[in-house]
């Protein structure tokens, strides 16, 4: 029995519940879950004020309701299950280390900054800075991985160091800027100056990009490795088709203004 | 409700009037510590605790643009050490470079109650005095950058002796500075006007003014001994950080004389070897000279591992880190009064180059035969930040503790130095000395650092424990001008220091030359260039006639 929060009243003013967390909440009563304190505005008020619980604290929780002027469900997590039935607010998972969270609906911006381990699943479009850095950090995402199923904004997977980001829809401006490495993978389209300014790492696309003038091309060819990227993504329900898995796809370097050891793969038609 | 407070059976260590761990009562009242109070006064039962005197730095970096900058730049060091505020104190930020108010409370609680910013541009006098005002609990005061201010220059290189003096009086009045200071003297020029360029020798004349490192520091002693100063001319050498700095540091020193002169954070000017290959230690050899030259005195500048943050006049060092780090980084132009480099920064154990800097600081306090002019410092946050000052105290206290940490970091860099020899521990007499006592003493603050009658009642008592970094750490009480700030460890009051500074007089009539150099070269008028005495709010000059 998984312990289940029902938003029962909308608040006017962002709400920030890094409690919402199966390491808080795991060992709580009922009761214990309600008095939980969260930030209201510039305020603190309690759990139970905004949501009704059911159950008892075990390692999956599941949320219903409307809560994108929510912050920080999921913050600093780092086992169990979190599963959201509606969409959800800013800074979701950042910092977590472990578990998984899964959203049915749409996520605001900042998806799992800074996250170490652990998986999000957004089955709806995202905002912007997926998986990014917060500003001033050298390296964002270090670990984990996030599946976006529909779109997502600008920035995503900024100044990434390890770990994966799918996008199965498009992705906005900036996809990758100052990636340190990892692989940031979007099957839709991406915006302009994908991979500014990144280190190494790797950026996928499945469709035709503008090229920053400092990127070099390398060649066209069939990366192995990007083949059991794309199956275990696959296997994690994103729509890819054989010609995707098996094709050919052009090498960019760079970015040659940082240490032009990155790769852009574009897909050859 | 009684002024007075009695501090009783505490364990009081107060060097500068020969008190040694002797149990005794002080006594407080109006602020001042008196001979005695009446039975109604307040008191502190402090058995089974060490009394000392408020901590004194002498150098560190807690206010104006360059500090703001730095905040600015990491944002991320903010974020991850937030400072909540209590009943009686407000919140801030943490981190390397902490925001106004955590800094004031985060001396506090280390048992501190003086700081002085060791560089401000006069330029940025009105910034650095509010945000002074706004930092709590201590008492505070800078130093004004005048090393390569270019009318002064200007003027030495004229021979205008008498002008000159007349123009830093005029100077550190007009910006309510404590004492000047000199950065990389003869540097900012040459570095302002063409890429990569410096002065590399202390002999060696710039193109812009034809005058020498040398004749800078020279003259300025020469002001500073003629008006009388309370602190010499604070110095920043030349070639700070590069192999074989060494010589330059004892070149300055000798230009002293027998006139007195600071040399500030000493460690980063005490390297030998060959420019451009890796350091070895020259501790011994300034540490060396120091010892038989009384006029002399330092602060250590010690490095720490871990977290910091570069923040200096001397814009070319910055440059130089910024190589290192090939992170972010921050250059900017003061117009005719300095320039300015700041750079966070990573000392980590097992790079060469920061241990033996490591290794440098502590021979230096290990090796210091005058723990009266030899004073502790990190150049907070340039070698670390203040709070590791217990961790510090702790290193120089206990030789298992230092060789457990020896043991952690560069061995290559260990096998260049002495300090696995030096069996030295500090002891607390000796801590109090060079963390309040000397301190005060080379600063010339008469009623700070001691215990005695007269002495401000800035007083911080802890509990004596083995572990040294635990003790000073955490004070039990911290009291600031009489009042208790931090009982029982938490604060109890909020509280607001005093600006210390200078009024050198000076001959008004040369505000005639200066003037025009104003109406040619600054952004700012020449009438609204001097700070009123209402950005000073609580403060207190020291009296340049009292000897």
């Amino acid at each position: 029995m998984s312990l289940k929060l029902n938003l029962h009243t909308q608040s006017n003013v962002p709400l920030e519940m890094s409690c919402i967390n199966p390491d808080a909440i795991q060992h709580l009563s009922q009761s214990g879950v309600e008095r939980l304190e969260i930030i209201h505005g510039n305020d603190t008020a309690h759990l139970g004020d905004f949501f009704s619980v059911k159950g008892k604290g075990q390692e999956t929780i599941h949320i219903e309701g409307d809560c994108a002027a929510i912050k920080y469900i999921g913050a600093g997590m780092s086992n169990g299950k979190v599963v959201v039935d509606g969409n959800v607010g800013m800074h979701l998972g950042c910092g977590m280390t472990g578990g998984q969270i899964i959203v049915n609906g749409n996520a605001g911006d900042w998806v799992g900054p800074e996250m170490s381990g652990g998986r999000i699943v957004i089955n709806g479009n995202a905002g912007h800075m997926v998986g990014a850095a917060y500003r001033g950090h050298s390296a964002g995402v270090q670990g984990g991985e996030i599946f976006i199923h529909g779109n997502a904004k600008n920035e995503v997977g900024s100044a990434m160091r390890r770990g994966l980001i799918a996008i199965g829809g498009n992705a906005g401006d900036f996809t990758g800027v100052n990636l340190l490495a990892g692989s940031v993978i979007v099957l839709g389209e991406m915006g302009i100056r994908a991979g500014a300014g990144m280190k190494r790492g790797t950026i996928v696309s499945f469709s035709d990009t503008e090229v920053l003038p400092t990127f070099e091309f390398a060649c066209t060819y069939h990366p192995v490795f990007l083949r059991f990227y794309l199956m275990h993504l696959r296997k994690n329900g994103f729509q890819i088709d054989d010609r995707f898995v098996n094709g050919r796809y052009d090498r960019w370097s760079g970015d040659s203004i940082e240490l032009n050891r990155g790769e852009l793969l574009i897909f050859k038609r | 409700m009684t002024n007075e407070l009695r501090i009783t059976n505490g364990k009081v260590y107060d060097p500068a009037n020969n008190i040694d761990g002797e149990v005794r009562d002080i006594c407080i009242k109006d602020g001042r510590i008196v001979e005695s109070v009446s039975d109604d006064a307040q008191k502190i039962n402090a058995h089974g605790n060490v009394v000392m005197a408020g901590g004194v730095d002498i150098h560190c970096h807690i206010a104006g643009p360059k500090v703001n900058l730095a905040r600015k730049l990491q944002p991320e060091d903010h974020r991850l050490d937030p400072h909540p505020a209590t009943e009686h104190t407000r919140s801030g930020v943490g981190g390397v470079v902490p925001s106004t108010f955590a800094t004031g409370y985060r001396y506090a609680t280390l048992g501190y109650t003086t700081a002085f910013d060791a560089a401000v541009p006069p330029l940025a006098a009105r910034h650095v005095l509010e945000e002074l005002h706004d930092t709590p609990v201590i008492d505070k005061g800078y130093y004004a950058v005048l090393g390569n201010n270019i009318f002064l220059q200007q003027l030495i290189k004229e021979g205008r002796r008498e002008e000159l003096k007349q123009a830093i009086a005029w100077w550190l009045n007009a910006c309510k500075g404590y004492t000047a200071k000199i950065v990389n003297p003869g540097g900012d020029e040459p570095w302002k006007g063409k890429k990569n360029s410096n002065v590399r020798d202390i002999d060696e004349k710039s193109d812009v003014f034809d005058i020498s490192p040398r004749d800078i520091i020279d003259a300025f002693i020469d002001v500073a001994t003629a008006l009388g100063l309370p602190h010499p001319p604070h110095v920043h050498c030349n070639n700070l950080g590069h192999s074989g700095n060494f010589e330059t540091t004892i070149e300055t020193m000798k230009t002293a004389g027998d006139r007195r002169l600071h040399i500030a954070h000493i460690q980063f000017h005490s390297y030998a070897g060959k420019l451009g290959e890796n350091p070895l230690s020259a501790g011994r050899e300034i540490v060396e000279y120091v010892n038989d030259h009384p006029n002399i005195s330092c602060d250590v500048g010690q490095v720490m591992f871990g977290k910091s943050t570069i923040m200096t006049a001397d814009a070319p060092s910055a440059y130089m880190t910024r190589g290192y780090t090939h992170a972010k980084w921050i250059n900017a132009d003061t117009e005719n009064e300095s320039g300015c480099g700041v750079a966070p920064y990573n000392y980590q154990e097992h790079i060469y180059t920061n241990a033996l800097q490591w290794a440098i600081g502590l021979e230096i306090f290990l090796l210091s035969k005058d723990p009266w002019r030899i004073v502790f410092s990190t150049d907070s946050p340039n070698g670390a930040s203040f709070m590791s000052y217990p961790k510090l105290i702790k290193l120089l206290m206990d030789k298992n503790f230092r060789d457990e940490e020896i043991s952690r970091v560069n061995q290559k860099a260990m096998n260049k130095s002495i300090l696995r020899e030096l069996k030295r521990e500090y002891t607390l007499s000796e801590i109090a000395i060079i963390t309040r006592a000397g301190p005060a003493k080379c600063l010339g603050l008469k009623n700070k650092g001691h215990l005695g009658v007269g002495a401000d009642a800035d007083i911080t008592i802890y509990d004596e424990q083995e572990d040294k970094e635990l003790m000073f750490n955490a004070p039990r009480y911290v009291i600031k001008s009489g009042q208790p700030v931090i009982a029982d460890h938490e604060f109890t009051t909020d509280y607001y220091g005093k600006t210390i500074h200078i009024q050198p007089e000076f001959d008004k009539s040369i505000e005639a030359s200066i003037r025009p150099f104003f109406d040619d070269y600054y952004s700012i008028r020449f009438d609204n260039y001097a700070v009123s005495d209402h950005y000073l709010h609580e403060h207190e000059f020291i009296d340049l006639k009292k000897k």
